[in-house]
């Protein structure tokens, strides 16, 4: 066998020994190590930046514990969590979002199109208008109401195997008709729960704690390698059903936990900064993009999630006089987005 | 019902949900042999051979693989000896060919077994064999529909299967690339020894590259056996409802049909 014929089946990175084998495309690597480089930078930026800037000098003084009292409260108290989960709520949401795109086979299937993120908030804003509830139980109905809603789309659209355009007409509906549920219960109350409910429906990452940061990452980080290790499988299923058993894959198995981890990962990132929206709907395609692979790239999509919210929340911090919600920037950024691929998909003649 | 061949069909009945199409058909597949099973459309052909790809649970009978129940064994190791490439595969988007033909190994891989030297062999083998080494670094959309085809073959045949089963793997194709296709499917029987199924809507075809042919008409099997016994006058009009004469191809000398001239007017 010649080397040229071997450099031409495969340009990848391989480590060999006898029973274990690691194949590593280059192309992936070098997306990844950038994007891990990008989410470095903003993540120092968004500890440094605000209303009481700070040198990164300060910064490493107070990491290795030798820092100002000042400097100490607002890392440890104030933009640290609040990086923290803005990290795993991206995260959470981009490799979701990768996933479902991959299951539907269409990029428009990701969770806040299909009407998850609607699910989420008409649960939440139950929760606070009738409930008056705060926090953590606002956390718990978001969760409920996607995963109510995720059920619902899924059993809707359900006829003998998943099929991607019926997902997606039907997320969409349902997403709508729940969300005129929000906009009823908004019009029914008074101001002060309007607003309150209103700010959570944006999705922020104001005020975040500590506890946001153990729950969040807790819960990605459980999923996450499940995830990661069944990608192989969602690559396999989007070749269609019976190519997938073909070779091996037990479709059912795969789509059912590969969903359920999806609607999972939603819950958590939505408990963890409310409903929003646009990042899981661009992650996955972003990723894919950079890393040219011709499947789902989940790690990829994390990644890309990741970035783009704490890019969104830093821009909502120091971009204008007054604080923004993040939610509305992932809207400004994820909107032109989502047009361009509706045109493209139409362009297609997929839709 | 011999039980001698590696994959058999017991007395299936084949059904999507209440619409039956299959009802109590037995068949068993010559080991080491091109099998091409032929018939009328919605005949029952390509649900016969996804039964037998355990890609559809029979109704009531069994389909055993090496005398037990395909069903029964775990899927992957099913994927280790019997591979199947279905009529429409969905090429993902701007695959390279080199990693659709990769994917062929997904059976033999797993998270510690990514890329082993037995994978590099097979994928290389199957692309030299099918000719599609020097595609490697194209992507999948940019290939013509032959070309393409080949590809797909070569994928199933990286999977390495002793059974290789095709659902119209020359639809869609023009006459010479058809008979390309088709001399690759004889050529990995012949000098690889794999036992081939092959669904076909030619009849002169089925009959130049059939060891075996069998003819099915409404979910059933109607004739089976070499050309020269099923590709008959009689059995055309039974299976098709054509009205045919059949002569001998002076080239291959296997049975050619010629469709009788109908009065038009």
């Amino acid at each position: 066998m010649s080397d040229l014929a071997k450099a031409r089946v495969s340009s990848a990175y391989i480590w060999r020994s006898k029973q274990f084998s690691v194949r590593l495309d280059p192309r992936t690597i070098w997306a990844s190590l950038a994007l891990l480089v990008a989410v470095l930078i903003v993540a120092i930026w968004s500890i440094s930046a605000g209303d009481f800037p700070m040198s990164i000098a300060d910064i490493f003084a107070s990491l290795v514990g030798e820092g100002q009292k000042p400097h100490d409260f607002i890392i440890f108290k104030l933009r640290l969590p609040r990086l923290l989960t803005g990290l795993a709520v991206g995260a959470a949401f981009g490799m979701a979002g990768a996933i479902f795109q991959s299951l539907a086979r269409n990029p428009l299937a990701s969770p806040d199109i299909i009407g998850f993120n609607s699910g989420a908030a008409l649960g939440a804003v139950i929760m606070i208008i009738s409930f008056g509830a705060t926090g953590f139980l606002v956390a718990v109905g978001a969760v409920a109401g996607g995963l109510l809603t995720a059920v619902l789309v899924f059993t809707l659209s359900w006829k003998g195997g998943l099929n991607p355009y019926r997902l997606v007409l039907v997320g969409i509906g349902i997403g709508f008709t729940v969300y005129a549920g929000v906009s009823f219960l908004m019009t029914r109350t008074d101001i002060f729960f309007a607003a309150a409910a209103q700010h959570w429906l944006t999705g922020t990452l104001n005020a975040r704690i500590w506890r946001d940061v153990y729950v969040t990452w807790l819960g990605f980080g459980l999923l996450a390698p499940l995830a990661l290790g069944l990608q192989m499988s969602l690559n396999r299923l989007e070749m269609g059903d019976d190519m997938a058993l073909a070779l091996g894959i037990r479709i059912n198995i795969v789509r059912s936990l590969m969903a359920l981890i999806g609607v999972l990962m939603v819950s958590i990132a939505v408990a963890g900064a409310g409903p929003i929206g646009f990042v899981s709907l661009v992650a996955g395609p972003i990723a894919r993009r950079l890393t040219l692979s011709s499947g789902a790239c989940l790690g990829g999509a994390a990644l890309v999630g990741a970035l783009v919210l704490i890019s969104a929340d830093l821009m909502g911090r120091v971009g204008f006089a007054a604080q923004l919600p993040a939610g509305v920037f992932t809207a400004v950024i994820g909107a032109p987005f989502l047009l361009w691929l509706l045109a493209t998909q139409i362009r297609k003649g997929a839709m | 019902m011999s039980d001698e061949n590696r994959l058999n069909a017991h007395s299936v009945t084949l059904a999507y949900g209440k619409r039956l199409i299959v009802n109590d058909l037995s068949v068993s597949i010559p080991d080491g042999k091109v099998t091409v099973i032929i018939g009328p459309n919605a005949c029952g052909k390509s649900t016969l051979l996804r039964a037998l790809a355990r890609l559809l649970k029979p109704q009531a009978g069994e389909v055993t693989l090496d005398g037990v129940e395909i069903g029964k064994i775990p899927t992957r190791k099913v994927a280790k000896r019997l591979g199947l490439l279905p009529q429409t595969p969905i090429a993902p988007q701007g695959i390279l060919v080199s990693d659709l033909v990769s994917r062929g190994r997904t059976p033999h891989q797993s998270a510690f077994q990514q890329w082993s030297e037995a994978d590099e062999e097979a994928v290389l083998d199957a692309m030299q064999a099918t000719q599609t080494l020097d595609l490697a670094g194209r992507r999948i959309e940019e290939l013509s529909g032959g070309q393409r085809q080949r590809v797909w073959i070569a994928m199933a045949l990286a999977q390495q299967t002793e059974l290789l089963l095709l659902d119209e793997p020359t639809t869609f194709l023009d006459l010479p690339h058809q008979i390309e296709v088709l001399n690759l499917v004889r050529k990995l029987n012949r000098q690889q020894g794999r036992t081939i199924v092959v669904v076909l809507h030619d009849l002169n075809l089925a009959c130049r590259y059939a060891d075996h042919i069998v003819a099915m008409r409404e979910g059933a099997i109607v004739e089976q056996g070499v050309p020269e016994s099923v590709i008959t006058v009689d059995v055309m009009l039974r299976v098709f409802g054509l009205k045919c004469d059949v002569i001998t191809d002076h080239l291959s000398g296997t049975p050619m049909v010629v469709p009788a001239v109908e009065d038009y007017i």
